[in-house]
């Protein structure tokens, strides 16, 4: 258990604030006592963090990812860029007091050594070493892996600064072009996952983030396989009818996804490892897609056309006590896509308006729901692991393109910027 | 109404005139056969033999529909019954338009036993591509059921859905989105020999 930075007492004080001031209405997720979005609101301060040039000749891009993976996480502000503190002359001989006086809250030394990085965090207020750790860096500087464990060091930072474990040491799936596609959490190693020449859709990725179950459209049916990012795919669900959407249980033991042979589509489950499916959710002859379930697998979100036109319903694993997620609403003839957090408190989902979808998030508490965006259309939201961030296909800059939205601040970045990219997935963490 | 329907309800009507034509040229030929016959007396024997030109004609009719069509007809079958048929926005229930496209097809679906298809059903992109994917299979059976009701065995048919995957038309208007909200029918067996539907 980390312990937080000096500054954090002020922060306690103001969460204590906050929380007498304002009651309900937001979208809250509660994650290791730390309560978003009060922290960082307008009364709110976010600690400044200023990172040290690293030597070595790797050592600028070591700062580079860190400076920008501590940004992308939107918990901090990070100073590097407009701060002139001077180097400490030997490691962790730091000056405190200059620090303090240009308003820094924490600093970040790394230091490049034969066994990897060692990452320090000096607290300025008790004038101390909070934490260090050496991390290692395997394999050719700014190389796949190396970059990963450059952001598993961000996202020990921002552990050690937040209570809350960053998000950039992960990966998307996405479509683009029939094919799908990976990308690091920051935009780069960009690859193809399945060939050119088929029609793939629909991501998902194992909870340990080791594979990617996805769906195929072949010319007479679609089939659903599995992909374990080391070479092996795997055809889990025969082509026979519509197979798609299909999602991992929360434990990675089955796999749950819409077939349809004829009239109306229902939910089917299947073990990971292939065999007999049986069906979860009971339409009655409607049209049921896009599953995605609860962090305890006890309970189903998904797409259903059962009252005549297409919403968002949750409903137990066995398809009894299907609920309709949001309030019927005559503005939002259209909604679909849900996509359970992975802390359970609430539902990201699209919501066609004025002729373009829009995504929402509704909170499970008291299913207050909240238009996180509005600049173009804003299509199949995914969760990051971190219950924050969330992952969209948006038209805002032209091109369809995935954007990561800061569901607190409603602070958008670019990640993509090549193709049509869309029906996109965030893995879990894979450096923990 | 798409240009694609309205050509191949031409096309049929132009089979079936076709069709027409030629059988009148046997009937005509064969109708000139007794005046150059020679006289028969017996009344029994002159019966028999009209009844044998009458079968003989009706053999030649029945010869001249069933046999095999070949050239610009069967292309022009083919197109008949590849014919795409349209929905309206968010519906899988056939337009009045879409079931005279179907039913243009059933007499070439009920001549040719051994032609096996498949429905493919598409969306335009709006609403979600997942949903998408279950409205384009919905739109695909809907053709299906239609047929099968009016006697085509559901064996014969295969059903597929592309959703918004294979647009025909790129643009985001009403034109674009009405181009891409159809089932499209594909032949898969059966097309070496096809013969032309009798009157």
């Amino acid at each position: 258990m980390s312990i937080p930075l000096h500054f954090c007492t002020l922060r306690m004080w103001l969460r204590l604030v906050l929380l007498i001031a304002v009651t309900g209405g937001s979208v809250v997720e509660a994650q290791e006592g730390v309560r978003l979005g009060l922290i960082y609101g307008d009364g709110g301060k976010r600690p400044g963090i200023h990172v040290l040039p690293v030597a070595g000749a790797a050592g600028d891009s070591v700062r580079t990812i860190i400076m920008r993976d501590l940004d992308f996480g939107d918990r901090v502000t990070v100073l590097s860029r407009n701060t002139a503190l001077p180097v400490p002359r030997a490691p962790g001989a730091l000056d405190y007091g200059a620090a303090a006086r240009l308003g820094i809250n924490g600093v970040v030394e790394v230091t490049l050594v034969a066994a990897g990085a060692t990452v320090t965090l000096h607290d300025i207020a008790t004038k101390r070493v909070l934490q260090r750790r050496t991390l290692a860096l395997p394999g050719a500087s700014n190389g796949m892996s190396w970059r990963m464990a450059v952001h598993g060091a961000s996202d020990q930072l921002e552990e050690w600064i937040s209570g809350t474990r960053g998000v950039a040491a992960t990966r998307m799936a996405y479509v683009d072009g029939g094919r799908i596609w990976l990308v690091d959490s920051d935009g780069a190693n960009a690859m193809p996952l399945t060939p050119a020449g088929t029609r793939a859709l629909s991501p998902g990725f194992h909870p340990n983030g080791q594979s990617v179950v996805y769906a195929v459209l072949e010319p007479a049916g679609s089939a659903i396989y599995v992909n374990d990012l080391r070479g092996t795919t795997r055809r889990v669900v025969a082509p026979s009818g519509l197979n798609i959407s299909p999602t991992f249980t929360p434990d990675g033991s089955g796999i749950a996804y819409t077939h349809g042979e004829d009239f109306g589509t229902e939910l089917f489950l299947v073990a990971a490892d292939g065999g007999t499916p049986r069906r979860i959710s009971i339409g009655r002859g409607s049209d049921n897609t896009s599953p995605s379930f609860s962090p305890d697998g006890r309970r189903i979100a998904f797409t259903s056309g059962r009252a005549g036109r297409p919403d968002v319903y949750i409903a137990d694993d066995d398809g009894t006590n299907a609920d309709l997620l949001a309030a019927f609403s005559s503005s939002q003839a259209y909604r679909s896509s849900p996509d359970w957090s992975p802390v359970g408190r609430a539902i990201v989902f699209q919501s066609q308006l004025g002729g373009a979808f829009q995504t929402m998030v509704i909170a499970l508490r008291d299913r207050a729901v909240k238009q996180l965006t509005t600049e173009g259309a804003n299509e199949d939201p995914a969760w990051a692991p971190d219950s924050r961030h969330v992952l969209v296909a948006s038209t805002r800059s032209g091109a369809r393109q995935l954007w990561v939205i800061d569901t607190e601040t409603g602070r958008a970045r670019q990640l993509t910027t090549a193709g049509g990219a869309r029906l996109a997935a965030w893995s879990a963490r894979l450096i923990r | 109404m798409n240009r694609r329907a309205v050509g191949a309800g031409l096309m049929l009507t132009s089979l079936v005139l076709g069709a027409c034509r030629r059988k009148q040229v046997p009937v005509a030929a064969v109708a000139t056969t007794p005046s150059t016959a020679p006289a028969i007396d017996d009344a029994a024997s002159r019966r028999a033999r009209e009844q044998f030109v009458r079968d003989s004609l009706t053999k030649a009719q029945a010869d001249m529909e069933a046999r095999a069509v070949s050239g610009s007809d069967a292309a022009n079958l083919r197109l008949l019954l590849e014919a795409a048929v349209r929905f309206a926005y968010d519906a899988s229930e056939l337009t009045e338009e879409g079931r005279t496209a179907l039913d243009a097809k059933l007499p070439v679906l009920r001549t040719n036993m051994a032609l096996r298809i498949r429905i493919s059903g598409h969306t335009d992109s709006r609403g979600s591509d997942e949903y998408n994917l279950a409205l384009g299979l919905r739109r695909a059976s809907s053709a299906r059921k239609y047929l099968a009701d009016r006697g085509i065995a559901m064996t014969r048919i295969d059903v597929v859905s592309f959703g918004e995957e294979r647009p025909t038309a790129s643009g985001d208007e009403e034109g674009s989105w009405a181009q891409n909200r159809r089932a499209e029918f594909e032949i898969l067996s059966g097309a070496e020999s096809l013969r032309v539907p009798p009157r």
